[in-house]
């Protein structure tokens, strides 16, 4: 490993200023970051490390708004039982992120600020049209997932919590490329008071989006059958040795399906 | 450099870290605790897992500088306190949960966190929770079987102490 700076802030506007330093970065629970340093794909001069910001972790209740704290881990999102009963297709996309160990340390913060093409997260911002909250501003999903791996995050700016509304229904279902353990591809499926809306990882060039074709299909009908219907095309989806466009539409379909099923 | 002071295995200890420094590094070169191994360093392979607070973590994976005063364990922790081996060891060689021996540290690390959260997990459910854990030699088999072995000991420890 190459030599940096690493600092630890205690609170959101000392690491705010820390990350004007030239080079600088954040570090959040480092489980993809701390491996891409290794190969030095990436080499900030000064690692600003989020994780002693108290104020950034922990999940709580406020009406029907699920408020989680960007330094929040996949397993403690995954055992949060405000998380379960609310929105259990959040609870379970996070137990099936990495394994237990890279769960203990990954964060909801930094999974959304990587914005991986293949990350599970984005979906569920998506679908449930989550509220990305940073150190000077609130943004919708929609505003703040750009494209592969970029957001609108700006150079000192970091992402201080999520805020998801309750839906009546939610299911994660993810298609497991099995080295990785990211989703080849996922689908996120979400019962919301504006109709039902679905979110794509894995699948698109530009990282997530969501499907107009199965949303406006299953706000009509909210059933298997109605998915079955609808054609998916496979322009604009990703290509690789795990998987052809076509491939990846018709898992769109399936997963879209099974997320159905079992919501009900 | 920095002095970081954790406890390690039940005692407090400190050494010398610079910001770059890993967890698992720290762990061999600073404590001399050789049993936390480096298999993939890509925090693939689970032959560095350690519990940190209480929690499973991939030490390749971890920076030591945001760690003082955390409580790490590592495999030389799990023995019993009198040296012999503790429960999930001695199911590991009891039903030949390894060979070669390399992976075996975090497998038993991973294996000791499974059953702190399910105390008496599936088959299914072992083989899900150690996917983090790469083994080239066993299978697999063998290390399951240790592992049902390790929770069937457990529990009946736990109904003879009520």
């Amino acid at each position: 490993m190459y030599a940096f700076d690493y600092q630890k802030p205690s609170d959101v506007d000392s690491a705010v200023a820390a990350l004007k330093s030239e080079g600088a970065q954040p570090l959040s629970g480092g489980q993809t970051l701390i491996p891409t340093l290794k190969m030095r794909l990436n080499m900030p001069e000064v690692l600003v490390d989020l994780s002693g910001i108290e104020s950034m972790k922990g999940i709580s209740r406020d009406g029907d708004t699920i408020h989680v704290g960007a330094a929040t881990t996949h397993g403690a999102i995954a055992k949060s039982a405000d998380i379960q009963s609310a929105i259990p297709g959040l609870a379970h996309q996070a137990s099936r992120i990495g394994d237990p160990a890279v769960r203990n340390r990954g964060t909801i913060g930094g999974a959304i600020a990587n914005n991986d093409p293949a990350a599970c997260y984005p979906s569920a911002c998506m679908a449930l049209n989550a509220t990305i909250v940073t150190n000077t501003r609130e943004l919708s999903a929609a505003n703040f997932f750009l494209g592969m791996y970029t957001t609108a995050l700006e150079e000192d700016e970091i992402v201080t919590a999520v805020k998801f509304p309750v839906p009546s229904g939610s299911s994660y279902q993810k298609f497991d490329q099995p080295a990785s353990r990211f989703p080849l591809v996922g689908v996120f499926v979400a019962k919301t008071a504006e109709g039902v809306r679905v979110a794509v990882t894995g699948a698109g060039s530009d990282g997530v989006f969501r499907h107009e074709g199965l949303e406006q299909a299953l706000s009509g009908s909210f059933s298997a059958d109605a998915v079955g219907g609808v054609t998916v095309s496979s322009d604009g989806l990703m290509k690789d040795l795990h998987g052809t466009p076509e491939y990846r539409a018709n898992l769109i379909k399936v997963l879209t399906k099974r997320a159905v099923q079992e919501i009900g | 450099m920095t002095t970081i002071t954790m406890t390690v295995n039940g005692k407090e200890r400190s050494g010398k870290a610079e910001g770059r420094t890993l967890l698992v590094d720290f762990l061999r070169t600073e404590m001399g605790l050789t049993g936390t191994h480096v298999g993939c360093d890509t925090s693939q392979c689970g032959c560095c897992v350690v519990h940190v607070n209480g929690e499973s973590v991939k030490a390749c994976a971890t920076f030591v500088s945001g760690m003082d005063g955390a409580e790490v364990t590592t495999i030389e922790g799990m023995a019993n306190d009198d040296g012999s081996l503790g429960v999930m060891q001695a199911s590991f060689k009891e039903h030949h949960g390894l060979q070669c021996g390399f992976c075996t540290p975090g497998m038993i690390m991973s294996a000791t966190d499974l059953l702190a959260n399910n105390p008496s997990p599936s088959e299914d459910e072992i083989r899900t929770w150690l996917k983090g854990n790469i083994c080239r030699c066993t299978g697999y088999h063998n290390i399951v079987k240790s592992v049902q072995a390790a929770a069937a000991t457990m529990a009946g420890a736990r109904e003879a102490a009520e």
